[in-house]
């Protein structure tokens, strides 16, 4: 923290380096929180870069001064990774929205960090061409933003998360110099640094520039779905296609309150008798889909399947996809609230965690209806409840909490796509040893040693971790048994 | 008490009591709890395509709309930042929750208005807008000076005086212009179709052709078209420019005017879609008035743009096929009557041969006085729109409102008409 006169210096100085800085409390709320609403800090002061340079002068500044900074791209995050430190600087990236360049040849597209995930696949559309990671965000969020939180999509089980899919990336330190990492080919000398900034929530640098690899699009594009007795039944198809060799574009699962849910609010033709249902899409070239179709249709019969339904015309497919894009929305209308929940399992662990995370929402008497990545295990709980409802806000915390817990229960671990930002924090220490910790701590030290990048996110202190788990024991387990508690 | 969640959990609301009291806050809190923070709006919207602050971006209006009703205050910049919103509703056609920010905003202004008038900047221009524009008498004669002396005054001047579209020769004799009076342009039967076209005060002066266009089209399908005497304007001017008492004032005077025959006509049509979409909404911005209200519900039952009307009809026979046309769907068409397609739907079935476009749903940068109040966004906006209607080199742009029409004929290098004219120009049942 700094005192009142080098505040004062330092915002003087602050907007001589940036054209575009916001230091009135009035404007700065609207900074105050990002996609998380619950979780808000009033920054202590906003700059909006327009050039690297300017990047490179406030990271010098805060440096100097000691300030935090907490990058920004789009603020969708879900996790509250951008949420700004309350005597920190809130680094907005999203005056960098242009594609410098697209690369045919080499299926490269160079762009800036505030460039919105969609708008580049839109770009090189006319070109045969698109970005593979869509999260449901990708309309807004940033290529920034979506290497911070690694994020990945619908279609991230056959071509992976964003750490896939980048190239190379250009960084500014915390001292304000420019680093370059990665190279345009698949693997570099050295630590492999560019997988590491994947998922670091803007803790080791700012990215100021992103190569993404774009894939060709696919001839032929096949969606089917399946609707199932159970929810079991239905968990257990989505192992038994990927263990039959198929590997889906997207394999995704609706539990009976989403599917009535999405009926209500689009009508595609869901079967509302369904107890699960599982959307497949599959893509290549004709043959190699027709013959995947085929395998497909013979796994779902055997795994017990209801009925099966395969969209073939383009409408057919929007329609079906329809349904689960617009899940979300659509459960907020059963309840005044809920709470999303972001966590992965192993795919044969599925079925026990759904008939797990079933019995806790009859313990904690609040509904919860699935809709979720289940190809990649990447699980979704919407946790139904009132806000207005005395406690029941609190309940519907310590639901999703268990829900986080019983994912590292199973072998699994607390965020799918989402990030820990601030929000499951406390459940990094769970998941993770005090050793374990230290060495993300030694990590982050060497990429940022006086501790200005985003602090307090993502990786808890070992003390915070302590008053956690004074907190919170988890079934008589006391975590860090070796830090004293006060 | 405030909600640990993510999509789908709201903002809480405290609404300050000094507000509570004042019209339309409890739609505004109901509008303000839809939104869940989401961002996607801020994706579409022009400002924030420009600027990149999240204070230019429909979310962070909407913080700033729920701090002034929270707090009853609001400072200077803030409301610059509110003004600089273009209330295109791009954010409304892709907001998954349904939150209906042109209303919210609306409130907001008014509230402004009302309550911290202080707050905003001395700025004689909107209220010489206002007092000129709805007043033809002066506006026309006014518009033709400036339509003489262009070619004299520096570009930045001269790219703000409305070009008047030339009258059509086909137009100009076939049909009988437009007059104070009710005018009946077709010899009518007793069992003919009639319906009531609404002049609108800017396009009667700057695009007197579109109206005529659509009389000789209707004609084309035995509908007579009848005008209303001494119109005036619809509201949306003094709506959008925070005069909310003399906007409903002229709402009511025009209910009043179209109410006295409405059983006459089929319908009432507006060729504006920048005046219907306010017309249509007559039966929200005036809930509160108990006289009014039902009224302005039978009004509006009746009130169609001119693409939903002439979607029944046939005008498949066009001798216009060779023409590239690219199309600019205004966003009073596409956001705020919620009709994204119908404009490139009648022109396809009749067969007109469009091109691609790009950003289709991004603002042309008129937004009714806006290019006026907000020069160089809107003039930003303006090269950006014409970029991406010309991507695919057409002969001529068509568009369905008039503020659009004059914004991007002032600086496209081709011409820019209103879809109604292109029909009349190359419809053969016309011209035979």
């Amino acid at each position: 923290m700094i005192d009142v006169d080098s505040q004062k210096a330092f915002l003087k100085q602050l907007k001589a380096a940036c054209r575009h800085v916001i230091a009135d409390q009035a404007r700065m709320k609207v900074y105050e929180t990002d996609g998380l609403t619950a979780k808000k800090a009033l920054p202590a002061y906003v700059a909006l870069p327009e050039t690297i340079e300017e990047i490179q002068a406030c990271m010098r500044l805060c440096h100097a001064f000691q300030v935090p900074v907490v990058a920004r791209g789009a603020g969708t995050g879900l996790s509250g990774g951008a949420m700004p430190h309350e005597q920190g600087l809130l680094l907005s990236l999203a005056k960098f929205n242009k594609i410098l360049e697209v690369d045919v040849d080499n299926r490269l597209a160079r762009v800036q960090p505030g460039v919105t995930n969609l708008s580049i696949s839109d770009r090189v559309r006319p070109l045969g061409l698109y970005y593979a990671p869509d999260p449901s965000s990708q309309i807004a969020c940033t290529i920034g933003g979506n290497v911070a939180e690694n994020s990945g999509g619908v279609h991230c089980l056959k071509y992976g998360l964003t750490v896939h899919n980048v190239r190379h990336l250009t960084l500014v330190s915390p001292e304000g110099k420019l680093y370059e990492l990665g190279g345009h080919g698949y693997d570099s000398a050295g630590f492999d640094l560019l997988a590491l900034l994947h998922g670091s929530e803007g803790m080791l640098g700012i990215v100021v520039e992103v190569t993404v690899a774009l894939l060709s699009v696919p001839e032929e594009v096949s969606v089917v779905l399946a609707g199932f007795d159970s929810t079991r039944e239905a968990s257990e198809a989505v192992g038994a296609i990927i263990s039959g060799g198929l590997l889906p574009a997207g394999l995704e699962m609706m539990d009976q309150l989403a599917i009535q849910a999405a009926e209500d609010f689009v009508n595609v033709g869901y079967p509302r008798d369904a107890a699960a249902l599982l959307l497949c899409e599959l893509d290549g070239s004709a043959e190699e889909v027709q013959q995947q179709l085929q395998l497909l249709k013979q796994i779902l019969t055997d795994a017990g399947a209801t009925q099966i339904k395969v969209a073939a015309t383009p409408q057919e497919r929007h329609q079906l996809w329809l349904g689960r894009k617009t899940a979300f929305p659509a459960v907020g209308r059963l309840a005044p609230d809920y709470y999303c929940m972001d966590g992965t399992v192993p795919r044969k662990a599925l079925p026990s965690v759904l008939e797990e995370i079933s019995d806790l929402s009859k313990q904690f008497d609040l509904g919860v209806a699935n809709v979720f990545h289940a190809g990649d295990g990447n699980l979704h709980p919407l946790i139904l409840f009132d806000a207005n409802k005395p406690g029941e806000l609190d309940k519907a915390e310590a639901f999703g909490a268990q829900i986080l817990e019983l994912c590292i229960e199973k072998g699994g671990t607390i965020t799918g796509e989402h990030g820990v930002g601030i929000e499951k924090i406390g459940q990094m220490c769970v998941q993770f040893t005090s050793q374990e910790l230290s060495l993300f701590h030694g990590i982050k030290a060497a990429f940022d040693s006086t501790g200005i990048l985003n602090p307090g996110k993502a990786v808890p202190t070992l003390s915070r971790c302590a008053e956690f788990g004074a907190m919170h024991v988890h079934r008589g387990d006391e975590k860090f048994p070796e830090l004293e508690r006060f | 008490m405030l909600a640990v969640c993510t999509r789908g959990c709201s903002m809480q609301t405290i609404i300050h009591p000094d507000v509570q009291r004042l019209p339309h806050i409890d739609e505004a809190e109901k509008i303000l709890r839809n939104c869940v923070h989401c961002g996607f709006c801020n994706a579409v919207c022009p400002t924030y395509q420009l600027l990149g602050d999240e204070l230019d971006g429909p979310r962070g209006r909407i913080y700033l709309i729920k701090n002034l009703l929270e707090t009853n205050d609001i400072d200077g910049e803030s409301v610059e930042h509110l003004d600089r919103c273009l209330t295109c509703r791009a954010c409304e056609t892709t907001c998954p929750s349904g939150v209906q920010y042109g209303r919210l905003l609306d409130i907001g202004r008014e509230v402004i208005a009302t309550e911290h008038s202080s707050r905003r900047k001395p700025n004689p221009l909107p209220h010489l807008v206002r007092w000129v524009v709805p007043r033809s008498w002066l506006f026309d004669p006014l518009l033709r000076i400036g339509n003489v002396v262009r070619g004299f005054l520096p570009q930045v001047l001269s790219l703000k005086i409305p070009k008047i579209a030339a009258v059509n020769a086909h137009n100009k004799r076939s049909l009988k212009p437009e007059s104070g009076t009710l005018s009946y342009n077709v010899v009518s039967n007793v069992t003919q179709r009639k319906v009531l076209v609404l002049s609108g005060c800017v396009q009667k002066s700057a695009t007197p052709n579109v109206n005529r266009s659509l009389a000789s089209l209707l004609a084309s399908h035995d509908v007579a078209v009848e005008y209303l005497a001494n119109e005036g304007c619809c509201g949306a001017l003094d709506l959008h420019l925070s005069a909310h008492a003399k906007a409903k004032q002229r709402m009511r005077y025009l209910i009043d005017k179209m109410h006295e025959s409405l059983s006459d006509y089929d319908a009432i049509i507006s060729t504006a879609s920048g005046c219907g979409v306010t017309i249509k909404e007559y039966p929200t911005i005036l809930a509160d008035d108990a006289a009014y209200l039902k009224k302005a519900e039978e009004v509006c039952g009746k009130v169609v743009d001119a693409v939903e009307y002439l979607a029944q009809f046939d005008f498949s026979s066009l001798s216009a096929k060779a023409i590239r046309v690219a199309v600019h769907t205004p966003c009073s068409l596409q956001h705020g009557q919620k009709m994204p397609t119908s404009l490139e739907d009648i022109l396809n079935r009749a067969g007109v041969q469009l091109v691609a476009t790009g950003e289709k749903h991004l603002c042309c940068g008129s937004a009714g006085s806006y290019s006026l109040l907000q020069p160089s966004i809107a003039s930003a906006l303006t090269a950006r729109k014409l970029d991406n209607l010309q991507l695919d080199n057409p002969d001529v742009i068509v568009t369905a409102n008039v503020g659009c029409q004059m914004q991007l004929s002032a600086s496209a290098g081709i011409p820019v008409m209103h879809w109604l004219e292109f029909l009349a120009q190359h419809h053969d049942g016309l011209t035979k």
